[in-house]
């Protein structure tokens, strides 16, 4: 096994970033951006990031330290699956994410931990693995800003985006 | 062709020196000399202050102008180097360079030592500095430096590192750097960069560009090397960068995350942690050179992370969750043996072995509040250094006598009132500061010495 050099993958990079992109990974893995998609007079497109949200829900909520899933989120996990049933085309990122009381390695081993609990339960209920990717962002991409119990609480998540 | 967009390249101008920005970092090319001496008065005495609580007695010491120009910066730079310990009380004082000071006078204004010294030249510059013990009435050090202009802020930080060794018994950290983690934008979205730096905040230049979430810079202890951790392809995993010739290369094969890289003391291999499918995370060292991979820890869902060598490479530090929550736990470096050492309240992690081997420092948290601290390698005489709603992340300076560590405060509702910065402390848990950077900084991993 060699090193693998960084050069061609280097430049892509910096082509791309010309293009005055930002963090692309982040903005698809917390589902901040999909407004963009929707059509204001027909709704989400089908099988689109803002169709999931709007029939399924695209995140699942933890407990302190967790990553048992709760009842609820098993509920919106099996309309995820009911989802991509129904649209089989489409391949989805799962991010684990968590709040910030935590430190930042123990945290990205801690998201990654929820992102595969999610990812088993929608592999149980009939999703190709092949479908699903994860991720973890630990602590560095919270949904909510602010610190207190409330944001806390929702950024312990698990954020399924379509790739 | 620039590497950055417009916006971004107006921000970078704007908020680092734009010298090497994505390439090497100019290295030394500073050749020191020993001046002969000047005639003694009286010899005598011993060389060397031993002071043994320097926290209740910083030396005063009188650093003189090196003349105008870049001698009165240099002089600037070593006063700042010396007085940001607090082990020094910098007085002012002009002492004429080619004879000795006047010791009477000095001693009556309570001075224990003196710092002369002149820079002549222009493109390359020659700067002469002896140090003097104003007790025993004696040269302790005198040493030319030939080098370019450009490398000034060097010359002026190898002096403070002499007359931090001279007087302190114990080698200094003044030239060396510090890789940190440049934070922009919004609290939920934050950009980050790689970035270096002088250790005093100076010659700050980025060598990411921000595209991708980037976190958690080690510096080899040998090399011009950096590993970090890379989100680059939506794909997190530890990078080896390499500061001179600016080559990136992906380190070791992994399915899952490998994050949390550190380098082996002999800096020929890399330990680092790897999540599983099972929710885990596993300890690896990677062998540099051939980078073939040996699993140190793993049993499926367990977290075993942050793992650190101590300075003989025969042990291992780490955070692991095995017992339930996440404690600080000590192995062989192969991996066996694995016992706790971390019994306060509350959770431990991100633990880092001093180089000088006889205490680890953490950090803690427990009611939602972080503090950091160090303890000896069995557990015992934890010490909390300093708390706050965020502090973690510590790094060692070389000597082992200074922490640098990442301080987050609280964001309110939009994020407001959020900021991210380096924090320096000595480990007897005094003196306190904030490192200057331009823009939020976090993760810092302070470099060797360099040479």
């Amino acid at each position: 096994m060699k090193l693998n050099t960084f050069g061609a993958l280097g430049l892509a990079l910096a082509l791309a970033a010309c293009a005055g992109n930002s963090d692309q990974g982040n903005t698809s893995g917390t589902g901040q951006d999909t407004s963009a998609q929707q059509s204001t007079n027909t709704g989400p497109v089908p099988g689109s990031e803002a169709d999931l949200v709007a029939s399924a829900g695209d995140r699942v909520f933890f407990q302190l330290n967790q990553n048992q899933l709760s009842s609820e989120a098993r509920a919106t996990l099996d309309k995820q699956a009911s989802w991509l049933a129904r649209y089989p085309q489409v391949n989805v990122m799962v991010a684990g994410n968590c709040d910030d009381r935590g430190t930042e390695e123990y945290n990205i081993a801690l998201g990654q931990r929820r992102a595969n609990a999610a990812r088993a339960y929608l592999e149980a209920q009939g999703v190709n693995a092949s479908r699903i990717t994860t991720i973890s962002y630990g602590k560095d991409r919270p949904s909510v800003d602010g610190d207190g119990e409330d944001a806390w609480a929702q950024n312990r998540n698990a954020i399924t985006s379509v790739r | 062709m620039s590497l950055f967009p417009d916006s971004e390249a107006e921000f970078l101008k704007a908020h680092f020196s734009r010298r090497s920005l994505l390439g090497g970092v100019a290295a030394g090319g500073i050749m020191a000399t020993p001046l002969s001496a000047l005639a003694q008065q009286s010899g005598g005495g011993a060389a060397e202050i031993t002071v043994a609580n320097a926290h209740q007695a910083p030396i005063p010491i009188v650093i003189s102008n090196f003349g105008p120009g870049i001698g009165n910066q240099m002089s600037e730079v070593i006063s700042a180097d010396l007085g940001n310990t607090g082990l020094f009380r910098v007085m002012s004082g002009d002492i004429p360079t080619g004879i000795q000071p006047d010791f009477s006078a000095l001693k009556a204004r309570g001075v224990r030592a003196v710092i002369a010294g002149s820079a002549t030249g222009q493109g390359s510059v020659r700067v002469e500095m002896r140090l003097w013990d104003v007790l025993v009435r004696q040269q302790l050090q005198g040493t030319a430096y030939t080098a370019s202009e450009g490398n000034w802020r060097r010359i002026a930080h190898k002096i403070a590192d002499v007359i931090y060794q001279r007087l302190l018994g114990e080698a200094g950290y003044f030239d060396t750097r510090i890789a940190y983690i440049a934070r922009t934008g919004p609290r939920h979205h934050q950009t980050t960069r790689l970035a270096l730096m002088d250790q005093d905040g100076a010659n700050a230049h980025i060598l990411t560009d921000g595209r991708w979430l980037t976190l958690e810079p080690r510096f080899s202890p040998v090399g011009p090397q950096i590993a970090f951790l890379s989100y680059a392809e939506n794909r997190p995993r530890v990078y080896v960068y390499d500061i001179d010739s600016g080559q990136r290369n992906i380190l070791g094969s992994f399915e899952g995350i490998s994050y949390a890289p550190r380098f082996s003391p002999q800096g020929d291999s890399i330990i680092l942690s790897v999540t599983t499918r099972s929710g885990g995370s596993d300890i690896y060292v990677v062998d540099l050179a051939s980078q073939r991979r040996r699993r140190l820890t793993g049993s499926s869902s367990v977290i075993d992370t942050s793992p650190c060598f101590s300075p003989d490479g025969r042990q291992i530090v780490f955070n692991s969750d095995r017992g339930g929550s996440p404690q600080l736990y000590i192995m062989s470096a192969d991996g066996g043996g694995a016992r706790r050492i971390s019994y306060g309240s509350g959770h431990y992690g991100s633990p880092v072995w001093s180089p000088r081997g006889d205490i680890i420092a953490f950090t803690r948290i427990h009611q939602g509040r972080f503090s950091l601290g160090v303890m000896n390698p069995d557990g015992t005489g934890e010490r909390i250094l300093t708390e706050g709603f965020t502090v973690e992340s510590p790094s060692f300076a070389p000597n082992g006598r200074v922490l640098t560590f990442c301080r987050q405060s609280a964001a309110g509702v939009g994020g407001s009132g959020f900021s991210s910065n380096l924090g320096v402390i000595d480990i007897a848990g005094f003196n306190e500061r904030t490192l200057p950077t331009s823009t939020g900084a976090s993760d810092p991993a302070w470099s060797p010495l360099r040479r």
